[in-house]
This record gives C-alpha cells, structure tokens and sequence, in this order.
C-alpha cells in the first residue's frame, strides 16, 4: 500500500535528486543535445515544490495532474510536454485515490508511459526515455504476476529502467535533436532515459523508508 | 562573453520591455510571455500565431503586425515557449474566425504546440497548425526528426498573413501555410558559434580556417565542416544544395478541428525545375554585414540563371538570426500567382514594413 503522504515524498525525493544532478543532466544533455535537461528539469520541480503545499490535502490524481500542469508550463524544450503529459495522465488515471495497491502504482506509471508514447510517438531504441519505461513495466508487470511486495516491485522496476537507460548508450538517436548528430550521437547515455531512472529510483527510496 | 545584458535570467524580460516601448502599435505580455498586435484580436480575420525560442530577432515578435502574426510566443533564447504561453496568446488573437499555429520544426516546439493546440481546442477555439520544416541540410526524415524549420517561416508568414488580411478562412490559411512550406528550401552556414547568454561560452568550437556547412538556427551540427574558402564557393555549394535537392517526403501531424484529433499526413516536396519562378531569400546568422549578403546573392543570382530558374522578388537581411553569429542562410520559394500576390501586399511589423 502506497499513502499520500509516500506520493508527496516521492515528489519531494524526485525535486532533490534533479536538483542534485542538475549539472550531470546537463552535462549528458550537451554532448548530444542543447545543453539544458538538468537546468529545464530543475527548474520545473522548484515550481512543483512552490505548487504542492497548495494541493496536497487534494486526493492522489490531483497531486499528480497539477504536478503535470505545472511541467507543462515551465520546463519548455521537449522535456516539459513529455514529462508534463506522463503526470496529468498518470493523475487522471489515479483519480480520486488517496491511497494506492501496488497493482495501482503499476497502473500510475503505465498511464504516463502511455501520454509520453501518444505526445511524443517514440519507438523502441529511438534513444529516448521510452528505452527506460519500456523494460520497466514489463519488468513490473511479471513482478505483479509473481505476487511480488512493494519493495521488492520496485527493485525489480528500478533495475530494469537502470538497464534500460544504461542500453541507450551504444543506440544512435531517431528522435529529438540528437537525431541530427546520426552516428555521431552513438556512445552517450540519453539525458532524459536519465531522469527518468533518477524520478523511478526516488520513488523505490520512499517505498523503502 | 561581451554581451549588451544585465542579469543573464532577466535578458528575455528586458528585451521585451525594450520592444513594447519601441512599439506601442504591439502589447506585450509577460505572465506568461507574448506580444500581440495592440488591436488584436482583428474582427473576422483569421490569427496568425507562431513562437519559438528567443534569440533570432526579429523573428517571430518582429513580424507581428497587420499584414503578418497576430502574436507571438517567446522562449527563453533557443528554447522553446511553453504550451501555456500559446494558449494564452491564442485567446488573445482569437475572433472567433480560428487560430493558424506555425510551427518550426524542433522536437520541443512541435510538443509544446501541439499540447497548446488541445487546449486551445478544448477551450472551443478553432485550431490549426502547419510545420514549416524546409532545411535541406537534413537529407533523411526516417531517422531524425526530420527537416528543421529556418528561413522559410519568414516566407510563410509574411504570405499567409497577407491571406488572412485578405479574408482567407482558417483552412484557406492552412492550406496556403503548407503550399508555401513545401514550396520553400533553405541551407545555412556559419563562420563562427555564438554564445547563449546563461551559458557563457560558444555553444560550438570553429577554427579560424573553418567553415560549418548545413547548420541550423541554433548552432545544431550541419552536414560537414570545411576549410574556409571564397564567398563564391561557399554560395555554390549552398545554391546546389537548394536548387538541386532531390524529392523530400515525411509524414506530419495536423489539427483536424471537426475530429478533435491529429491527422497525419504524407507530404512530398518536389524539387526545383527550370522555368521556376522564386523568391530568393538571403539572410544573415546576426554577425555577417548586409554588404557580404549582396555577395552571396551577386553569386546565388548567377546560380538561379545556370538552372534556368527565374528571381521574382528578394529579401535581403537579417530576418532570423543566431545572436550575433557570423554566417548565413539561403532560402529559395517557388511562387505562383497566389504568391506574389500576397508577397507583395502591405506590411507593417518592426521587422518588414512595405506598401504602407
């Protein structure tokens, strides 16, 4: 069982890992792309943080749609509709929940994996964030068959987004700016596969506390 | 970096400040960030809105103004705005006759516009959008994102505009929007980076004796790096880039406003033919003098010739810039009738002003 409280927290985890690897962000996002993932991820979960004191009596899937909303208005670059659009369908998909299953968080990430394939149509080993959502819900999904505990469903998850993130490494990138590098972009980890991993492993440390 | 700003976080905000006091004819606005015509929106005509990072003045806040956009959506410099911004300036504009989003072709304006284009729709304002994506530096849409949207977009929204002054409806824009984009091509080249205020330093090394061919708006990599070598060889590499570009097909999304859903579309660009008629655009990254622009068309005239393609009308300047790069860009659109029609209807923004 998921509480509010652990959502919020999660929120919370997710504001500090990105602040905290706002220069590595970049710093992936300059050898491929235009230099700005950590700065542009940074600053939009400084605005969830400014946002959330206002909602968090409100149930789960309102959290996640502002968290969603605020994205969508400050991140800008392709980051802030992607992410923007994972967080207001994995809260219209959470609505009116003030607690979740762990069959619920598999459905929460799920919803947003499915904004960001319908927002950003990626395929499989595009080099996007989608290389590390993919194995991840697969690898949940077995999880939830195995009647696998929270901590232990979320191990699993984390492990296969590292892995996931890790295999967009030697991909040449099909999407996004990096695309217009070809060859040139095989060799670097993608930035947004990145903080991608980072937002799922905060969400494995809250479930552990 | 020597730069004219004071605070790097407050260069955008400043330099709209500037604008609005140069420009009482716009209103801007800053929560979020548009400009707007100061009579917007206009009585039964459609609205133009386009955006896009900042840093390539005067485009798009340049080109609002009667007989261009209705607004304009600032980034941050070569970042794109945010779907908000559009919105926002789509309610601004709107007369109820519809609202024409024109989008350059970059992963982040294309998701934040298309995002905008939902809520716009949601809110009951009719929408449409049209990719501009004329770069022929990008040889391949299967795997990239495909052509990026450069000098064309000067062409396409002084046109359009002049449509929409003239009463075309929502879909006559659109339809005229997407005719002038596949009828448009672009190469651009660059002597030298620039640098983006916040990060400080260029945003690409380029030796003395170097030149970077077939690069994008916002110092993207371009299709090769050569030795620097004369006005006149780097005019004919770039003219045969342009007049001797083969087909170029890809698929895009527009707003189907009656579905309520995107539609896509597979698009083919047919390449130029003697006999051709065109509007020959020579443009300057922002730190490349007018003088050296006349050089490059004094050479780019002469390729046109060869091919027996004929330069109706020109545009010589710079319309959309990189900050203060050296280098430039060569646009070719095909016209017709319908074309130079509208090429050559009054204009009045801050950054092209004829027949008025």
């Amino acid at each position: 069982m998921i509480t509010k409280d652990q959502i919020v927290r999660w929120l919370e985890k997710t504001a500090a890992v990105l602040q905290e690897n706002k220069s590595y962000l970049t710093d992936l996002d300059s050898a491929i792309g235009d230099a700005d993932h950590g700065t542009n991820m940074d600053r939009g979960f400084r605005k969830v943080m400014e946002k959330l004191p206002t909602v968090s009596d409100k149930d789960i899937g309102n959290i996640l749609k502002t968290v969603g909303m605020t994205l969508i208005s400050s991140v800008g670059g392709a980051s802030g509709p992607l992410y923007g659009t994972f967080f207001m369908r994995s809260g219209m998909a959470m609505a009116s929940k003030e607690e979740l299953s762990d069959e619920d968080l598999f459905k929460l990430l799920q919803a947003g994996v499915e904004g960001v394939l319908q927002r950003g149509r990626p395929n499989l080993e595009d080099k996007t964030m989608y290389d590390a959502w993919a194995p991840t819900l697969e690898a949940m999904q077995n999880a939830l068959t195995a009647g696998m505990g929270t901590v232990e469903l979320m191990e699993t998850a984390v492990a296969a987004c590292e892995q996931g993130m890790k295999n967009t490494i030697p991909l040449q990138a099909r999407k996004g700016r990096a695309s217009y590098l070809g060859e040139r972009s095989i060799g670097h980890q993608d930035p947004g596969a990145t903080s991608s991993y980072l937002m799922l492993n905060a969400l494995l440390e809250t479930v552990k506390e | 970096m020597k730069k004219l700003i004071n605070d790097v976080e407050n260069v955008v905000r400043e330099q709209l400040e500037g604008m609005a006091l140069a420009h009482p004819e716009l209103k801007v606005n800053y929560d979020p960030y548009f400009v707007v015509r100061a009579d917007a929106p206009v009585e039964g005509k459609v609205a133009l809105v386009s955006g896009g990072g900042s840093g390539h003045e005067p485009m798009h806040g340049g080109f609002v103004g009667m007989g261009m956009l209705d607004g304009a959506c600032p980034g941050e410099v070569f970042t794109s705005p945010t779907p908000d911004q559009m919105y926002e300036c789509a309610k601004a504009v709107d007369s109820g006759a519809g609202v024409l989003f024109l989008v350059k072709n970059y992963t982040g304006d294309v998701l934040n516009f298309e995002t905008a284009a939902e809520l716009a729709y949601a809110e009951g304002i009719k929408v449409q959008s049209i990719l501009i994506d004329d770069d022929a530096a990008v040889k391949d849409s299967l795997y990239t994102a495909g052509r990026r949207g450069v000098g064309t977009t000067v062409i396409v929204e002084k046109i359009v505009g002049a449509a929409a002054e003239a009463g075309y409806d929502l879909d006559q824009c659109a339809d005229l929007a997407r005719k002038v984009n596949m009828y448009g091509r672009s190469i651009g080249i660059a002597l030298t980076s620039c640098i983006v205020p916040a990060a400080g330093k260029p945003t690409f090394d380029l030796g003395d004796g170097e030149f970077e061919f077939g690069i994008g708006i916002h110092g993207e990599p371009g299709r090769k790096r050569l030795p620097m070598t004369s006005v006149d060889e780097i005019t004919a590499m770039m003219a045969t880039a342009v007049l001797d570009d083969e087909a170029y097909s890809r698929t895009v999304r527009e707003w189907d406003n009656e579905e309520g859903s995107w539609v896509e579309k597979e698009l083919t660009d047919e390449p130029f033919k003697s006999g051709d008629s065109v509007i020959a655009f020579v443009n300057s990254m922002g730190g490349t003098p007018v003088s050296e622009l006349y050089a490059v068309y004094r050479k780019l005239a002469a390729e046109c010739e060869a091919r027996g393609v004929t330069i109706a009308r020109n545009l010589i300047g710079p319309y959309i810039t990189s900050l203060e790069m050296q280098g430039c860009s060569l646009t070719l659109v095909k016209t017709d009738d319908e074309i130079l029609k509208f090429w050559d209807a009054a204009v009045n923004t801050p950054g092209l002003r004829w027949g008025v």
